[in-house]
């Protein structure tokens, strides 16, 4: 009998832990989801600064500026309904361009600018990055569309 | 009750297969495909993209004879790599425009002088507007163009040397 | 000449694996030992065909025969001879043969060194084994052959993708292969068992040095691989939370789990059904990982080949091998009697308590690796990054690296709470000392996970030397010194983890030829900007003079262009000392003559990778010490004889 409890504790613990696990994968997954923004998130959602989140859109052209220190950008992220102003220290990777999309992983400042710590252009130029795919970009309206 | 359990791997497994089924025959989405495939294509008319080559307007690409019709960038990495390969189709009889996404023409000079220039005229559209309108989502692309002015097909990415004779077929179809 | 006589080798080693599974079939079937005879000479065949298909396959790269597909799209004539070496598996097709040559192999070595397994279950395990190379087989004869040659071969070949050209790679898939194939051995052992309803102690001595060698082989894979992605990205990163290392992880989580379990079956014939079923798991694991990577249905920095119909071949492979063991499981499992009972304080609990945990971490990253195709099947596109990873898995990990410091203090079947408590005292003093230690130099500086990782990782440090306390070092037996010096590489990976994300200073400069940049007790002198070019690359070159008060010494980063197929990658300058690393990336060109530069010191990184060497040695120390007290019982028992 006293074998039958204590396997009965073990299971229950085992249960325990990984419902436990589960239930905290599933609160962070969802998190995750709610990881990626495109400006026009920002815009109606909001986001507090200091969250660490992705930002995905399009660099606007003519917005790409470097500032005197030789490693500091500042440039625009715009999904076509909204513009967010962002800046990126460090080594922008090759495919990073004016007019082409990026996902800027960072969080936003205290002044509504986006402090990107990484950059993902992806190492090809026919795709945009994942989360923006089957979207386009107008240059002329800064509009950006679902092509489907 | 233990029986249940034996047999909740297999059931989550299941789960699984089911899921990579349908990941895996989900159309591929990372490419898009214009539309206008079969269609004529759009009205318009675009400055010169090089300083030694003429202007591109769509009405001179219905003139009868099949062509091909090449969205570039001087920008672009993996339209360096096709380069030879269009030197090729010239070499071949194909007649290629171009249309230079996002560019200018200094820089356009440039890479022709440095990769060698297959086209008979290159369009310059600065702002992408043509290349939305023909349904393109990148570069390169290129797209075959029969007699009248209709796209018989789209090629996206870079035309790979085992591209080629694939792209002669695909203009000779065009006939 | 050569690529149709590996075809053929691969063709009749193919017949060979079906005829094996026949005969151990209808041997077993009918109780016929005169077929049963033919089994392992069959594998033993089997497993040297392979081995020549594959020894073919690497002369075709290494004479660079462009009239072989394989070669035209994946080599360069202009490759060093090593890349077109390693050329041979940094491709599709030579990946899968090299998959089934390990399985071919392994197989082999099951009918030559196996010796402790009933001759049934011996049979029964060589057919599985072959039952599972031949889905294989037919996958790379059908789908994927090597050997296809091409009517119009190119002049030199299209190269392969310069992440790939790196001495890192001519050593670090084939060991993590070896692995993963590796534990194809398990599985079968486990489709053995099953079978002839088997399940004891004397099962799990005769597998366990079986999944000892793979699991020091992925390990040894694992910490290659990630060292490979550390200099080869320049992000200065060791793990990246990409599918395809999370296809690598996973196995091994398994494989470590079953390791413990194993134990526990081999000493105290307790949880039978558990060890059965992670045996299954491990290799189930390293056949999900490798049809995520290949099918291309997560996309990721290393994936290779994108081609559906591939996808869906493995795809059915993978229903058929896991499922049918699953459901063999579910059908054979009810008659396998469970095994002792075990008591709450006991050695047993405690790697139930690993096993458990194990489990659970295997669980969230797997979660994290499929949760982007679950939304993906509902419409939404996700990608799950390293926050969900870190936020979940490392406190897990941690709780595991905490049982991990009990665990080996614990007495098997019965030890009171007490005493066990009185042995932890020296190692919780010491995790105290370096609470202390900690909070008086860097409190504030350092966030909690890196805080609580050096505590723990100095508890567990002194915890896991405790089975040598009082002990004649001489005399204390092989497998114990393996077990302390593997829970002692946990240790030290995990210090090095936790000193890279706590105490790593970081500089982004951009500076001209002739500036001085002063970080982290460094001075870098920057000297000059040359172009140099290498066999099939050309390159801008940074040469900086470093030092920190001594010689001063040359490093030189690189930002690196191939010509084909046109790429640029950037290769860092490491260098080494003692305390840390000196990581230097080299950017871009801006105004003003300037160049970016990235400057990492990464005090005590590479203890990671010691780390991930120190726990395969621990392994590889207790397969020896395992294999050598076997081998010293049989002598004296013979010697008794006589």
């Amino acid at each position: 009998m006293k074998a039958k409890h204590q396997r009965l504790f073990l299971a229950l613990a085992a249960l325990v832990a990984i419902i436990g696990a589960g239930l905290l994968a599933v609160s962070a997954l969802k998190d995750e989801a709610a990881y990626f923004y495109t400006p026009g998130d920002v815009k109606t959602k909001g986001v507090e600064p200091g969250k660490a989140i992705r930002l995905g859109g399009m660099v606007v052209k003519g917005s790409l500026k470097r500032a005197a220190d030789g490693v500091t950008i500042r440039f625009d992220v715009t999904d076509g309904k909204a513009t967010v102003p962002a800046t990126f220290s460090g080594i922008a990777p090759d495919l990073f361009k004016e007019g082409s999309g990026v996902v800027a992983e960072g969080a936003f400042d205290g002044k509504g600018t986006f402090v990107a710590t990484n950059l993902l252009a992806k190492h090809d130029e026919r795709y945009m990055p994942r989360e923006l795919e089957g979207m386009s970009y107008n240059e002329s309206t800064h509009e950006m569309k679902a092509e489907r | 009750m233990r029986k249940l359990w034996i047999w909740l791997p297999l059931a989550l497994f299941l789960a699984f297969i089911g899921l990579f089924a349908s990941g895996l025959f989900q159309p591929d989405d990372r490419i898009i495909h214009s539309r206008l495939v079969g269609q004529p294509l759009p009205a318009f008319t675009l400055p010169a993209g090089a300083s030694d080559r003429p202007a591109l307007a769509s009405a001179s690409l219905a003139n009868g004879k099949p062509r091909l019709l090449n969205i570039f960038a001087s920008w672009c990495v993996p339209c360096a790599a096709e380069a030879p390969q269009l030197m090729a189709l010239k070499q071949a009889g194909v007649e290629i425009d171009a249309i230079a996404i996002r560019d200018a023409r200094p820089d356009v000079d440039g890479f022709l002088k440095r990769y060698g220039n297959p086209y008979a005229r290159i369009g310059l559209d600065a702002r992408s507007a043509v290349q939305m309108a023909l349904g393109s989502s990148g570069v390169p692309e290129t797209f075959v163009i029969d007699g009248q002015g209709r796209i018989a097909y789209q090629h996206i990415g870079d035309i790979r040397a085992d591209d080629v004779p694939m792209i002669l077929d695909r203009l000779r179809d065009a006939q | 000449m050569i690529a149709e006589t590996g075809l053929a080798a691969l063709w009749l080693a193919a017949s060979l694996a079906l005829l094996q599974l026949l005969l151990a079939f209808a041997g077993l079937k009918g109780g016929k030992s005169e077929l049963l005879a033919a089994v392992r000479p069959a594998a033993v065949a089997q497993g040297l065909l392979t081995a020549t298909a594959f020894a073919l396959l690497i002369i075709l790269f290494l004479r660079s025969d462009m009239s072989v597909l394989l070669v035209a799209t994946n080599s360069h004539s202009m490759k060093p001879w090593l890349y077109k070496f390693a050329g041979t598996w940094g491709n599709h097709e030579g990946s899968m043969l090299l998959w089934v040559t390990v399985m071919g192999v392994a197989g082999a070595a099951v009918a030559l060194f196996e010796r402790a397994l009933q001759r049934d279950a011996h049979m029964a395990t060589l057919g599985g084994q072959a039952a599972i190379s031949l889905g294989f087989y037919a996958f790379l004869l059908f789908s994927s052959n090597p050997f296809a040659r091409i009517a119009q071969p190119p002049a030199d070949g299209q190269g392969l993708n310069p992440l790939l050209q790196d001495p890192g790679l001519a050593f670090h898939p084939p060991t993590l292969y070896l692995g993963y194939v590796g534990l194809s051995v398990a599985f079968s052992f486990a489709i053995g068992a099953l079978l002839t309803r088997q399940v004891d102690a004397a099962f799990a001595r005769a597998m366990r040095p079986w999944v000892l060698a793979a699991w020091v082989l992925l390990t040894l894979g694992i910490t290659a691989g990630s060292y490979w992605a550390y200099y080869e990205l320049g992000w200065g990163g060791w793990w990246f939370w990409d599918p395809v290392e999370n296809a690598s992880l996973m196995p091994w989580l398994a494989a470590t789990a079953l390791l413990h379990s194993v134990t526990v079956l081999a000493t105290r014939d307790a949880l039978r059904a558990w060890t059965i079923m992670l045996a299954v798991i491990a290799f189930s694991m390293s056949m999900v990982g490798t049809f995520l990577v290949r099918s291309g249905i997560l996309t990721s920095v290393h994936a290779f080949a994108v081609d559906p119909t591939r996808g869906s071949f493995i795809l059915a492979l993978l229903a058929i091998y896991i499922g049918g063991a699953l459901a063999l499981f579910g059908w054979r499992i009810g008659s396998v009697r469970e095994g002792a009972p075990f008591e709450l304080v006991s050695r047993e609990t405690m790697l139930v308590v690993n096993n458990l945990l194990l489990s659970v971490i295997l669980g969230i990253v797997l979660i994290g690796t499929l949760y982007p195709l679950m939304t993906e099947a509902f419409g939404h596109k996700v990608s799950v990054g390293a926050p969900y990873f870190d936020r979940i898995a490392g406190p897990i990990a941690l709780a595991l690296m905490i049982a991990l410091a009990i665990g080996p203090m614990v007495r098997w079947r019965r030890d009171g709470a007490g005493a066990v408590g009185k042995r932890l005292l020296v190692p919780a003093v010491v995790g105290l000392v370096a609470v202390a230690v900690l909070a008086a130099f860097a409190w504030g500086r350092i966030g909690v996970l890196p805080f609580l990782g050096l505590v723990i990782a100095v508890a567990v440090g002194a915890a896991s030397i405790a089975p040598l306390w009082k002990r004649n070092l001489l005399r204390t037996p092989l497998f114990t010194w393996g077990m302390v010096i593997a829970h002692l590489g946990c240790a030290v990976s995990l210090a090095g983890m936790a000193c890279d994300s706590a105490f790593t200073v970081e500089k982004l400069v951009a500076a001209r030829p002739g500036d001085t940049i002063q970080t982290a007790g460094w001075t870098l002198r920057f000297i000059q900007i040359m172009p140099v070019a290498g066999d099939n690359w050309t390159a801008l070159q940074a040469d900086m003079r470093v030092d920190r008060g001594g010689t001063p010494v040359l490093i030189r980063p690189q930002s690196r262009f191939f010509a084909s197929p046109p790429t640029s990658t950037s290769e860092a300058a490491l260098l080494t000392r003692w305390d840390g690393q000196l990581y230097v990336v080299l950017g871009e060109e801006v105004e003003g003559g300037r160049w970016q530069l990235r400057i990492w010191w990464k005090p005590f990184v590479t203890l990671i990778w010691l780390g991930g060497v120190m726990i395969a040695l621990g392994g590889a120390l207790a397969l020896v010490g395992r294999e050598r007290r076997g081998w010293l019982m049989k002598w004296r028992a013979r010697r008794a004889l006589a």
